[in-house]
């Protein structure tokens, strides 16, 4: 018989383990379902995780993907380790494409040095005001910043079909709802040739070394960590809630509008009604198997760009349906949950407990 | 009752050879006692000597590796407390299994085995309750409730199903003189009656007081066992320690300025269950230690954060070093020079999951712990490791992590970490709840080394005697309203215990309690 038993001290080996268990677990369920669908596993598998690497470009489509994966999960990690849960990036990323592509609008097809930089500026800042709103009403009148958030995801994405639809909708466009692509010196320039990806990366690696070294070495960083883990001691402490609140989700309001703007100033080229495939809810679970650690979150976001990669590579190539990648983004979720348990816990084989000895004696007594 | 009373009476309980392993430590090794009808058993032993293990084992909620449990004579192997509750044995346990969010009745009904109706339950409730001296109201969320009064839900829940063992894990730690007297009386009653009693607590003098046979316990394994009634508390404590007891000494000397001053504090709680703090006034001079005393839930925990900063108050109530205070935050006033511990070890005083170094940095910021925004590791690790050593907290060092410790290590990392931020005004709060004597007396000693150091020092805590040893002054907490202070020397245990109720009148004509000395009288000699 097995059992759970609590560890006497939660097991790092564990919890560097536990996300490659989940990895397994996804990949071995996958070809289960795989070989149920009547699909040959092998080749479905090398559709869904060394197709889409074979080739420079799609080294590129992984980086790309990355980047909004990346720099989402980068806000969410910090905030999640202080309790904010803050599962609203999506809209933060939309308002930060929304303000930023707003400022490429008005700069129509200027030439300015200053466009780029202050799209990124408006995108940051766009995302930071959205973020902004579930933090003041978090510590000004206590509402759960999970229902704000979630909430503020919808917002953002009717205003931005309001705009691509009305004020903003390009007049030459057909009536596409989008608007006009941005000019050359609103669009972010190529990173390598050949590919899609843009500079947008290499700010995200920037900035997860920033965020590791705020979350591991500033006393800010310290004090929102120590409101996650024990509120009662940062109280003792004198830390402030609603300040580690404030930071928690403007820092992640930055980072997804920051991703928002570099998607339509990026692959995108220009403002449309779906700029996002789900990049800052996937960066929930990218947060997680990145250990809520920035540079776990490096490759917790690797992983997820391959998923999405793998799921379209084998929609085309297998006709199998869109709803692959979510199915493969749960699965990971899942067997992470699962694989946590062990962090704290440890399965102990029990010997069916020895009857002891003299309970014989009792026996031969009776 | 008397050791020949039941001398010749079959054992009720016996255990043999009883073995608990753990990941990290052996619990138990080897323990084999045996419990009479009518007998109060002491099982005696320092935090961590595997006194709590050992009676879980009986209650059946931890599974021995090892070793047989007789009871009335046949074998029994006890898997579940719900087993052990109808074989006729009832816990208080030292940590409360108690729901928060449900009321006192809900909570009791839980642990009942049979349904019993709303109305008949709170009935009962009540009427055990003060038939034992224990008033507690049935319909009172225990969320609201303070730990003595929680702790008298457990007790109740357990005579409400009239067991033939009760085990109780510390009992008193959370009542006053008086209401221990009733409980020992209550116990003494049950055993009468024939109830076996296991008494589980560090308390020489109560054991002694109370029990008819003790177990001693250390480091897992019985180290002896004693009639309490013949021993001393010397000899008792080298038998649970294994050495000798230090004492601590209180040297009187005059005390300086003022550091901490309380005028007419008032103060409402939130919470519609808390005390509210009525017109206290106090003040702690450089170089003194002021005594709290009080049944815990009488306004402790609310005087606590309003000095601490936790709770703010308006005007200038309360002054710090001459400043008011009132409405600065806890970084402010320990920028001011205020340190405190805590009566939560773990996750208030420290941050459970993390590591003794992080947990020195929590309140140690200042001390160069952060430059410029950002943490300056070694600082912080040899702060940390100096807290380890002079306090000699047991541990693997300052990569421990703070729920790795035993409640008096961890207690006396976070009294060390206080004392070493070089505070001016130091508050603690049951500095030695819960831990085992050697441990209390060094945090005792470290305090009135901080004492005579010139630190001004307000001790809150509910143990009588370890008051009348640290205090300068005492004073008294009750129904969130402060006593007038005095010298211990000049009140006695009775009297702090007639306080304690309440009836300090500072009226004339009210309540029976004799006029306090007041600390004129007492100042003049030193």
């Amino acid at each position: 018989m097995l059992r759970l038993e609590r560890r006497a001290a939660p097991s790092s080996v564990m919890s560097v383990v536990s996300p490659l268990v989940a990895a397994v677990g996804m990949l071995v369920t996958g070809f289960l379902l795989f070989s149920a669908l009547g699909k040959d596993p092998v080749e479905a598998f090398y559709l869904f995780f060394i197709k889409p690497l074979s080739t420079t470009y799609g080294i590129g489509e992984l980086l790309l993907k990355t980047t909004p994966l990346l720099l989402c999960g980068l806000g969410l990690a910090l905030g999640f380790r202080a309790n904010v849960w803050n599962i609203g990036a999506e809209g933060q990323l939309t308002m930060g494409a929304i303000a930023g592509g707003g400022v490429a609008l008005w700069f129509g097809d200027s030439d300015s040095n200053f466009a780029m930089p202050l799209m990124l500026l408006a995108g940051v800042l766009g995302g930071m005001a959205w973020a902004a709103i579930p933090a003041f009403l978090r510590t000004r009148f206590n509402t759960n910043e999970i229902l704000v958030t979630l909430m503020l995801v919808y917002i953002a994405q009717l205003a931005l079909s309001w705009l691509v639809h009305g004020p903003w909708r390009d007049p030459e466009g057909q009536n596409y709802p989008q608007s006009q692509g941005f000019g050359d010196a609103e669009t972010m320039s190529i990173l390598i040739d050949g590919t899609r990806v843009t500079w947008g990366i290499v700010y995200a690696l920037v900035l997860a070394v920033v965020a590791w070294v705020f979350a591991q070495k500033t006393f800010a960083g310290f004090r929102m960590q120590v409101a996650g883990l024990a509120p009662a001691a940062a109280a003792y402490a004198g830390f402030s809630e609603k300040r580690n609140i404030w930071i928690a989700l403007l820092l992640c309001g930055a980072t997804a509008g920051l991703a928002g703007i570099c998607e339509v100033a990026g692959p995108i080229g220009r403002l449309q009604q779906q700029i996002s495939p789900g990049y800052g809810f996937a960066a929930i679970i990218v947060a997680w198997i990145g250990r809520l650690h920035p540079i776990g979150v490096v490759f917790g976001a690797l992983l997820m760009s391959l998923l999405y990669l793998g799921g379209e590579s084998a929609q085309m190539g297998m006709g199998l349906p869109s709803a692959i990648t979510g199915l493969f983004q749960g699965l990971l979720l899942f067997y992470l949950l699962a694989a946590d348990l062990f962090i704290t816990f440890r399965l102990k084989r029990v010997v069916d407990a020895p009857e002891p000895k003299p309970a014989a004696r009792v026996g031969s007594a009776a | 009752m008397d050791q020949s009373g039941f001398a010749n009476l079959k054992p009720r309980l016996v255990l043999t050879g009883i073995t608990k392993r753990y990941p990290s430590v052996v619990a138990n090794e080897d323990v084999s006692l045996s419990v009479r009808p009518g007998e109060i058993h002491a099982v005696l032993g320092e935090n961590g000597a595997g006194k709590s293990t050992l009676m879980k084992i009986i209650y059946g909620v931890t599974k021995p590796d090892a070793g047989t449990i007789m009871w009335n004579g046949q074998y029994e192997t006890i898997t579940a407390p719900s087993q052990a509750r109808r074989m006729g044995i009832g816990m208080v346990f030292q940590h409360f299994s108690l729901f928060e969010t449900l009321t006192v009745w809900e909570n009791i009904a839980l642990a009942l085995d049979e349904p019993v109706p709303t109305a008949k339950l709170a009935a009962q409730i009540t009427e055990v309750s003060e038939k034992y001296g224990l008033p507690i109201d049935p319909y009172r969320l225990v969320h609201s409730m303070s730990v003595g009064e929680r702790q008298r839900v457990e007790i109740v829940r357990c005579l409400l199903q009239e067991p033939k063992l009760l085990i109780m894990d510390e009992p008193t730690s959370v009542l006053t003189p008086q209401a221990v007297l009733i409980l020992f009386k209550t116990l003494r009653r049950l055993a009468a009656e024939g109830c076996s009693i296991l008494y589980i607590s560090h308390k020489l003098d109560e054991i002694r007081a109370l029990c008819d046979t003790a177990s001693v316990l250390r480091g897992g394994r019985i180290s002896g066992g004693a009639i309490p009634k013949n021993e001393t508390n010397e000899s008792l404590a080298r038998l649970m320690i294994g050495g000798e007891l230090a004492e601590c000494h209180l040297i009187p000397r005059e005390a300086k300025e003022v550091r901490l001053d309380v005028e007419h504090l008032t103060l409402q709680s939130p919470d519609p269950f808390g005390t509210s703090l009525k017109d206290i006034s106090l003040t702690v001079r450089s170089g003194e230690i002021l005594g709290i005393a009080g049944v815990s839930g009488n306004g402790q925990k609310e005087l606590m954060t309003a000095l601490s900063g936790e709770r703010l108050s308006s005007g200038s109530m309360i002054k710090l070093l001459g400043r008011p205070v009132g409405n600065l935050n806890p970084a402010q006033r320990r920028a001011l020079g205020l340190t405190f511990v805590p009566e939560e070890r773990l996750g208030r005083g420290a941050v459970p999951p993390m590591t003794l170094a992080y947990n020195a940095l929590l309140t140690g910021a200042r001390k160069g712990m952060v430059q410029t925004g950002l943490i300056h590791p070694t600082v912080m690790k040899t702060f940390s490791k100096n807290v380890i050593e002079r306090f000699k907290v047991k541990c693997g060092g300052d990569q421990s992590v703070a729920s790795s410790l035993s409640g008096g290590n961890l207690q006396k990392f976070i009294v060390g970490r206080e004392t070493m931020l070089a505070p001016k005004m130091m508050i603690v709060a049951q500095p030695t709840w819960g831990v085992d004597v050697g441990a209390a007396q060094l945090i005792r000693q470290a305090l009135i080394d901080l004492r005579d150091q010139g630190v001004a020092l307000l001790v809150i805590s509910e143990e009588l005697d370890e008051l009348f040893t640290i205090s300068d002054r005492l004073s008294v907490i009750a129904a969130g309203r402060l006593s007038p202070s005095v010298k211990p020397a000049e009140t006695s245990i009775e009297q702090i215990g007639v306080w304690m109720s309440g009836k300090f009148g500072d009226r004339a004509g009210e309540g029976a309690a004799p006029a306090p000395p007041r600390m004129e009288t007492a100042n003049a000699p030193a």
